[in-house]
């Protein structure tokens, strides 16, 4: 009886390659299957890896113009389908970047948000006149100001962020936002004028049109 | 091979051949030193020189300047000593305004390693420690120390060692990084930590190529200062261990350079290695890269440094620095300056000081400012025009070019992109300039670091030979600024976000908190409230007595304190520190006084800012937008309003006493 049984099956699976394709199919199936669950749970990544990307590209000023409490937020809500031109701090460099990542048209930056300043201000506070209030130290999102109650505060000027956020809720308006003067080690070559912007002749020899 | 090479170079540019060579150029050598020419015969045959890929031949315009020995120039009336005027951190004044220094005295110490020390380039009185103009194609300005000279050149005392075999490398070393020398070739690089490698040293190159066009002041200082030179290699070769090789490489243009050191190298005195090795003229060949696979066939791979293959680049220039202030101890307080072009009446080499105004140079040189199409600070391929004549000379400033309008004329109009290929054809570096033009024009910056940007050395070949104009190497240096700025943005922001992330968990975690010391409030409330119906008549007899005690915050707590003993319940520590916590937070009518008064005078203030600016928008007419007016307006509105209501409460506070306290 057992003898028989091993021939048939055994034959059955030499003898009729349909069953044989059927019986390979199936294990290997059940093969990747288990490799494919195993993965899903072992390599599994907490959050979207895109949220992290868009958020690489912002500008980490957290100053929350784009309607959003901080970068991060906005991250998430532009994989979400939100504009990607609400980020003033960015500018179009931070728009195209984010277009080129997302695979999407890149529009230029939404004006009711705020407007591309070329300059960075970093918050300087008048120190003879600061009540030691702390409200903007409550507001700095990057805790870039140094203080507590009833003393004078100051900000650390190399981690102040520029987002302006700790101007207004001061009382005693002490709050100035500083441009940040360009040094010699900034410094570097603008690109020039590309040729093709200067088509007519005369443009180029700076003869100014009649 | 060499000759091969030569053969080749000489097809390439018949106008560069023919302009610098003399045409008894292989006699004079002969009568020059007779026996010297087998010998050298025999060094061209052991070296075989290697060529690479690219490079120009442009007119080489040398013959201008070199007419003349080099001649020294009269005292300026001030001399300005930028504090960096080399590659690194910028060196430390030691000196006062109103001091009066020596020349070669120490004026400011060089700070942190990779830094050179500066020194008077002559007696006189600092008169000025301020920001002054300095030669930087930014155009901007930097710490300098300003002198007057006296004009009697009194030295400081100095003295240099008998002879460098005897002393240490260490001790060596020292004395040129307090010589403040820094590679006079044009970079700047502090020569003391070129010469302080980590690898061992089996090469010394001594670059005498001195390619650009223009500039002869490697030239003429070889014709003149030989023997100073040839010294100057040895105590290099010294420093660095006695190399198997030590290399002088030399274009084949400076054939009286070459006779001079070569003279002074088979002079019998002299008992050493150095190989003086003749190369073809060619534009970069005087670049560190460059050089070294001219002589030794290997390339230094992208990112690498040369030391790590075994090799150290030096010029000439700062051979002779080095030899003066290890042998004579005098530090670098000056230098060999070409002034040339054709604005320029006396074209020739100066021994200038460090620090001379070049407004000083050029009146001395009788150059034509008007003729004078653009100043040019270093040569015409790398060099940059200077903003204003008001700059100081420094270590690193071996040409001042005045050429006329139809020397270097402004007006090369950029045309566009014919796709030629010439430019990839000249590179040095072997990169492909059009694919980085276009990509430098997107602002591609990965593209651009993946054709190795960073590997241009800036030579400006591929510009030269565009037929279309184009500013190649400006839209290359804008592209390398651009990128450095990204990444130290980039830095910047991914500080910032971690600081966002640390601020928002501490936000949740302070909110946490509050949530579970209001659970723990409510709780201390509710024990109370059992304490107080257990023990009903000791509770009452306790408010009673402190209210009549006063309203200190210590008594209401003593009265807590009284409290809980008396009950004597099982309570937690954790409803004790919280009602604790509740006492202390509870400020005194007089704290609270305070603070109203504080906040009602700051009030105050605000408002009577607010109207002075109101009076002041009035009574001057500015022209402002009723928009503006409305809003300084509600500005005052609404401080009015606050100080009203810090008004109010502070009339309410003395009413507020009772209650207040037997809420305690």
């Amino acid at each position: 009886m057992p003898d028989w049984y091993e021939i048939t099956v055994i034959e059955l699976l030499t003898q009729s390659p349909l069953l044989t394709a059927l019986a390979a199919l199936v294990s290997l199936s059940a093969i990747f299957g288990a490799v494919l669950g195993y993965a899903s749970i072992k390599f599994k990544i907490e959050g979207n890896p895109l949220v992290e990307q868009v958020d690489a590209l912002l500008p980490q000023t957290q100053c929350g113009q784009c309607g959003f409490p901080g970068c991060k937020p906005y991250a998430e809500s532009i994989i979400n389908g939100d504009a990607i031109n609400k980020c003033p701090p960015g500018g179009q460099g931070t728009i195209d970047a984010i277009a080129n990542l997302l695979d999407v048209p890149a529009p230029s930056l939404d004006e009711e948000h705020g407007e591309e300043s070329e300059v960075r201000t970093v918050a300087y506070i008048r120190e003879d006149e600061c009540i030691g209030c702390t409200k903007c130290i409550v507001a700095c999102p990057v805790d870039a100001i140094l203080g507590a109650a009833k003393l004078m505060h100051t900000v650390i000027a190399d981690e102040c962020t520029g987002c302006d956020l700790c101007v207004e809720p001061c009382p005693v308006d002490c709050i100035d936002m500083l441009p940040i003067a360009s040094t010699m080690i900034d410094w570097h070559w603008q690109t020039p004028e590309p040729a093709e912007s200067l088509l007519i002749a005369s443009d180029r020899r700076g003869e100014v049109a009649a | 091979m060499n000759s091969s090479l030569g053969h080749k170079a000489s097809k390439q540019t018949p106008q560069t051949k023919q302009s610098d060579r003399s045409s008894g150029f292989t006699s004079d050598r002969v009568s020059n030193n007779a026996d010297a020419i087998a010998q050298v015969i025999e060094v061209r045959e052991v070296r075989e020189i290697h060529d690479f890929h690219g490079g120009i031949h442009p007119p080489e315009n040398k013959r201008q300047s070199t007419a003349a020995p080099i001649r020294d120039l009269p005292l300026p009336d001030q001399l300005i000593l930028p504090l960096s005027q080399h590659i690194g951190v910028p060196a430390q004044a030691i000196v006062e305004v109103g001091e009066q220094v020596l020349k070669g005295q120490l004026i400011a110490e060089a700070f942190g390693p990779v830094s050179a020390a500066v020194h008077a380039p002559t007696s006189g009185v600092v008169t000025d420690i301020n920001e002054y103009l300095i030669p930087h194609s930014s155009g901007m300005s930097a710490l300098c120390i300003v002198i007057k000279p006296d004009g009697e050149e009194r030295w400081i005392s100095h003295s240099g060692c008998n002879d460098f075999r005897d002393e240490l490398p260490q001790t060596l070393l020292k004395r040129i990084r307090d010589a403040g020398i820094a590679g006079m070739g044009g970079a700047g690089f502090p020569s003391a930590i070129k010469l302080h490698p980590q690898q061992k040293i089996d090469t010394l190159i001594i670059n005498a190529a001195e390619c650009e066009p223009y500039i002869t002041a490697d030239d003429m200082l070889m014709r003149e200062h030989a023997e100073e030179i040839i010294t100057g290699i040895q105590i290099l070769a010294h420093i660095l261990g006695e190399p198997a090789s030590v290399l002088i490489g030399i274009e084949d243009n400076k054939p009286e350079a070459w006779d001079a050191l070569s003279a002074q190298l088979h002079n019998s005195n002299v008992h050493t290695n150095i190989e003086l090795i003749e190369i073809p003229t060619k534009y970069p060949s005087g670049g560190e890269k460059q050089l070294i696979e001219i002589l030794t066939g290997t390339q230094v791979p992208s990112g690498k440094l040369p030391a790590e293959l075994g090799i150290v680049c030096l010029n000439v220039g700062t051979a002779f620095a080095i030899k003066q202030a290890v042998c004579e101890g005098i530090p670098l307080i000056s230098r060999i300056t070409t002034v040339t072009g054709k604005a320029c009446a006396q074209a020739g080499n100066y021994r200038v000081l460090i620090g001379t105004p070049v407004s000083h140079v050029l009146s001395e040189t009788g150059v034509d400012e008007a003729q004078c199409s653009r100043l040019v600070m270093g040569g015409p391929m790398m060099g940059f025009t200077l903003p204003d004549t008001a700059v100081p000379l420094i270590k690193t400033t071996n040409c001042i070019l005045a050429p006329d309008q139809s020397e270097l004329p402004t007006n090369d109009f950029a045309q566009a992109c014919i796709r030629c290929g010439l430019c990839a054809e000249a590179c040095p570096a072997s990169l492909l300039p059009q694919q980085l033009y276009w990509y430098a024009r997107s602002q591609n910056h990965e593209r651009l670091e993946a054709h190795n940007l960073f590997d241009c050395i800036e030579c400006g070949a591929c510009s030269y030979v565009c037929p279309s104009n184009i500013p190649l190497v400006q839209y290359y240096r804008a592209s390398k600024g651009e990128i450095r700025q990204h990444e130290k943005d980039k830095i910047v922001a991914d500080r910032a976000r971690q600081r966002f992330e640390t601020h928002q968990q501490r936000i949740e975690k302070e909110a946490q908190e509050k949530i579970a010391r209001r659970e723990a409030r409510r709780a201390a409330a509710l024990a109370k409230q059992n304490a107080s119906t257990e023990n009903v008549s000791g509770s009452t007899l306790e408010s009673s007595s402190e209210n009549s005690s006063g309203n200190a915050s210590e008594n209401s707590s003593d009265n807590l304190n009284t409290n809980e003993s008396d009950t004597n319940s099982g309570q937690s520590d954790l409803v004790k520190a919280a009602m604790a916590r509740l006492q202390s937070t509870q400020t005194s009518p007089e704290q609270q006084r305070q603070k109203l008064e504080r906040a009602l005078s700051a009030a105050q203030s605000k408002l009577q800012r607010y109207e002075a600016q109101l009076a002041n928008a009035d009574s001057t007419d500015d022209p402002r937008t009723a928009d503006q007016n409305n809003t300084l307006l509600a500005k005052i509105e609404g401080a009015r309003l606050q100080y009203q209501d810090i008004n109010t409460r502070l009339d309410a506070l003395p009413a507020q006493q009772g209650p207040s306290e037997g809420d305690v």
